[in-house]
């Protein structure tokens, strides 16, 4: 880019963009436990108690565990439903793929207030493993976006070869169609754990009151008192995203997955 | 491999266990909330079997209309702010080098995934009077004394923005980047300035990409739910705040749920015009 | 100083140089064609006259001023995109008029120039149609139509015939030589098919490697290349290494009499394959073995194998009773068919 007015266009935006980053990240190196920016005095001990405070190493193991188990769970609904709307023809599945996005589409809040009602009315309200079960339907629609693109990628001819070499469906899904999706499924898993870590609305209306992630301690703190422990901890959470979404581009290609011709292709 | 219907019992296996899940834990509790949207509340937080209308009739009153009219404005006026600034970023986003659309997508990802919680927190310290901006602004001698610009409308539209903007761009990303540059190129070969052109050329074959763009848009910032509460008064609550507040706070799950299906219906109808527009444009977008 | 002028333009991308050091005069009215394989720079060179890339050294005028800080859209040009570009929003007509009213004219002179535009590409009355209701052919004429409709001082093609079939292709490549003759305009076209550029063009430059290897006539060009390059890039050469001989040239297998070196003890020489003559019988200068015969229809490749050397050879079918492979026979390479390069000049 050349144009001078451009390049202050996307400065701006950086700025924005990074702004409340920069912010948290000075509030938390704070001497004291007051959250003023500039920081008065520097000290490292808020990053610290992220892991050596027992509730917020706790929330945070929380918030791990829930994301990950979560986001296995979306996979494993994605992965073979983009498999069959990809092998089958069969117009009815489509219906089952718009309800695997709808979570997503429609606010949030309707997605919690339903996860409400169903784990009420089934008596498991509270139970710590609701919350894994309502944020792997809540994340479904990101492996579900990027596996059926990557099924959309592989070539049908090279199937057909496979098929005169004398592979059939089980050997072709094991020796072809799975290598060549895999970057599609690891970046769909990423995409759904970094959500699920930072989600607040489903999991406070599932276990709000029973388990604590990061997002509701950092809500409750914003609440009844705050401390700089939970920039610290948004700080890392920030890092985290996008120490995910770098390994994504480094390995994937993260303009194709976020909807761009490949290279080379279109133009 | 051609791609065929399902012959056997055995073909419709791949999709049995994803579809259980969708309709146990997604169709079900749908199902059940918009059940829960009919029935009586009873004192104590519960509620009972019932087929009332009346949590739906609480929305004739003044109240619910104005939050009504405020969340479908907020969310317009956000929708609007992004695509303004959303749209020639893009545009110029698609057109760098690859490897810097990279960090600019990391950036972009990074922010959109964040928790409405730290989104709103980051703002409200930002604007606040002990660490905000304005202490900035003194240090430079803009300002006399540091001012706090929290809660108010201001910081709302401030926080929705800074967390739709990342969405918008994502959203535009696909079709801006297939846009065939040689369009532009002609453009300027026959005689249009850049600006010129990307007024009579880029914007008009995108208009079916922007309407819906921004028909997505409106709907995620009417699911905003924390940002409201945190950064702004009572005055700026929406739809989605509330049912959060009628469901936790106040226990009348019936009159949440009445809500919600309200919430629902809107979207899809939104959802529906924006595919009934994007489905229609065949250009622009391959 | 009239025409087009380019000195010295150079462009760098990082560290690859795609154009490097190119000067060429183009005089008005002239049709030139830039030749070469895919990656030797022509696109980039034909974008850097429209103003769509910047050079990074050298200048480039029209009509004695140097235009390198002139945008493209002051440029007063048209140009036809490989793509086409046709603006999908707009109407034939509304995109053939799109130069039109950038310009400030009037609907009516609008609407009378579109329609001569029209009948001018023999597409008339096709104004309230869209783009998508046209065939491959019919887009092309548009993106014609579209690229003249304001006089324009240059005519730019970048590969405008690459998306038509063989057959209509030809056509076109027929009329557009015709229109170009008719209007007088000068026209630059950028291609890799050197019979397209070959029949179409007063002048061609073949590229490589961002270089120019050469620019002549089309006849010219392929009756003296200036390069092994060219010789092999237009049409089919045979290449052959020699060296100098008592009155001639020595190749693996025999001799080419009179054929002079020049200084040079050794050589590459270039022999069209029309040019090769067959004789019957083992006896001559250049014996050689038939190892393979192609029949073409109107010509038959003869391939010959004398010494180490393959040559190919274009006869006319069944001159001589018809050539059997595995027949020893006499090939003679006259002198003065042949061009003579210095042996180290790579192909």
């Amino acid at each position: 880019m050349k144009n001078p007015a451009a390049k202050l266009f996307f400065a701006v935006i950086g700025l924005f963009m990074m702004l409340p980053v920069i912010v948290i990240a000075g509030v938390a190196l704070n001497a004291k436990k007051t959250l003023v920016f500039p920081p008065q005095g520097l000290s490292a001990d808020w990053y610290l108690s992220v892991v050596t405070d027992p509730a917020w190493r706790s929330a945070l193991l929380n918030s791990l565990m829930v994301a990950a188990a979560a986001s296995a769970i979306s996979v494993a609904i994605a992965l073979p439903l983009s498999w069959f709307l990809w092998r089958r023809v069969a117009p009815w599945a489509r219906a089952v793929q718009m309800i695997g996005f709808a979570p997503f589409i429609l606010p949030p809040v309707i997605t919690a207030l339903g996860a409400l009602s169903f784990w009420a009315t089934t008596g498991f309200y509270g139970q710590p493993w609701t919350v894994i079960i309502s944020h792997g339907i809540f994340f479904v629609s990101l492996p579900l976006v990027t596996i059926t693109l990557g099924f959309a990628t592989i070539d049908r001819d090279i199937l057909e070869a496979g098929m005169t070499m004398g592979a059939d469906d089980k050997t072709l899904l094991k020796t072809v169609i799975f290598p060549l999706i895999r970057p599609y499924v690891i970046s769909g898993f990423a995409f759904a754990f970094v959500l699920s870590l930072n989600e607040y609305i489903v999991a406070y209306m599932t276990v709000g009151f029973t388990l604590e992630t990061i997002p509701i301690k950092v809500f409750n703190a914003l609440r009844y008192g705050y401390t700089p422990t939970m920039a610290a901890v948004s700080v890392v959470f920030i890092l985290l995203a996008v120490l995910v979404f770098g390994l994504v581009a480094r390995f994937g290609d993260l303009p194709k997955l976020m909807g761009a011709w490949s290279r080379g292709e279109g133009t | 491999m051609r791609r065929n219907p399902p012959q056997k019992p055995a073909d419709y296996l791949p999709i049995a266990f994803p579809a259980a899940m969708l309709a146990l834990f997604f169709v079900v509790p749908f199902g059940i909330m918009v059940a829960i949207s009919v029935f009586k509340r009873v004192q104590g937080g519960f509620y009972e079997p019932a087929f009332t209308l009346d949590n739906y009739a609480r929305f004739l009153t003044p109240f619910f209309g104005e939050v009504l009219m405020f969340s479908l404005a907020l969310a317009a006026i956000v929708s609007v702010v992004c695509l303004l600034i959303g749209v020639p970023f893009t545009y110029l986003l698609t057109r760098i080098g690859r490897r810097y659309q990279v960090l600019w997508l990391i950036t972009l990802l990074a922010v959109l995934s964040l928790s409405e919680v730290i989104i709103g927190f980051a703002w409200s310290t930002l604007l606040s009077r002990t660490a905000g901006l304005s202490n900035f602004l003194v240090f430079l001698s803009i300002m006399d004394k540091p001012e706090a610009w929290t809660p108010g409308f201001g910081a709302v539209m401030t926080g929705l923005v800074y967390q739709a903007f990342p969405y918008t761009v994502l959203v535009l990303y696909p079709a801006f980047s297939r846009l065939d540059p040689s369009l532009m190129e002609a453009a300027r070969t026959l005689g249009s300035s850049p600006l010129r052109a990307f007024w009579n050329v880029v914007l008009p074959i995108m208009r079916k990409t922007l309407l819906a763009t921004f028909i997505i848009v409106f709907i995620f910032a009417l699911g905003a739910y924390l940002l409201p509460q945190i950064l702004g008064r009572p005055q700026h609550w929406t739809l989605s705040v509330l049912v959060t507040d009628q469901a936790i706070y106040q226990s009348n799950m019936p009159f949440a749920a009445a809500m919600a299906v309200f919430l629902v219906l809107s979207s899809l109808f939104l959802v529906g015009l924006s595919i009934l527009v994007s489905e229609k444009k065949g250009i622009g977008t391959p | 100083m009239s025409g087009l002028q380019l000195v010295d333009i150079t462009k760098r991308y990082g560290a690859v140089t795609a154009v490097d050091g190119i000067s060429l005069e183009i005089e008005d009215g002239a049709f030139v064609c830039l030749l070469g394989p895919s990656g030797c720079g022509k696109t980039t060179l034909l974008r850097m006259i429209a103003g769509l890339e910047d050079p990074s050294a050298g200048d480039i005028s029209l009509q004695g001023a140097r235009i390198n800080d002139m945008p493209a859209h002051k440029r007063n040009l048209g140009m036809v995109f490989q793509s086409l570009a046709l603006f999908p929003h707009l109407t034939i007509g509304e995109n053939i008029a799109y130069p039109l009213k950038i310009r400030g004219n009037s609907r009516a002179d609008c609407e009378a120039r579109v329609r001569d535009l029209l009948d001018m590409v023999q597409l008339p009355g096709i104004e309230n149609r869209s783009t998508a209701q046209l065939s491959g052919g019919q887009r092309q004429r548009v993106a014609i139509a579209r690229a003249l409709a304001v006089s324009p001082q240059l005519f730019l093609l970048d590969e405008p015939l690459s998306a038509l079939d063989a057959k209509l292709r030809e056509a076109m490549q027929v009329e557009l030589r015709q229109l170009q003759q008719r209007l007088g305009i000068t026209t630059i076209v950028v291609t890799h098919d050197q019979r397209e550029a070959m029949s179409m063009s007063d002048k061609i430059v073949v590229m490589s490697n961002g270089k120019v290897e050469q620019m002549a006539a089309p006849i010219e060009a392929y009756k003296k290349p200036a390069s092994p390059f060219v010789a092999d890039f237009l049409g089919q050469a045979n290449l052959i290494r020699v060296q100098k001989a008592e009155s001639g040239a020595a190749l693996s297998g025999g001799r080419v009499p009179g054929l002079s070196l020049g200084p040079r003890n050794e050589a590459l020489i270039s022999i069209r394959p029309e040019d090769v003559v067959i004789k019957g019988g083992g006896e001559g200068p250049l014996p050689a073995d038939v190892v393979f015969i192609r029949e073409m229809g109107a010509t038959v490749e003869v391939h010959l194998d004398a010494g180490a050397d393959r040559i190919i050879a274009l006869a006319p079918p069944k001159r001589d009773g018809g050539l059997k492979v595995g027949a020893r026979v006499s090939i003679d390479l006259p002198a003065d068919a042949c061009v003579v390069f210095d042996s180290r000049e790579a192909v």
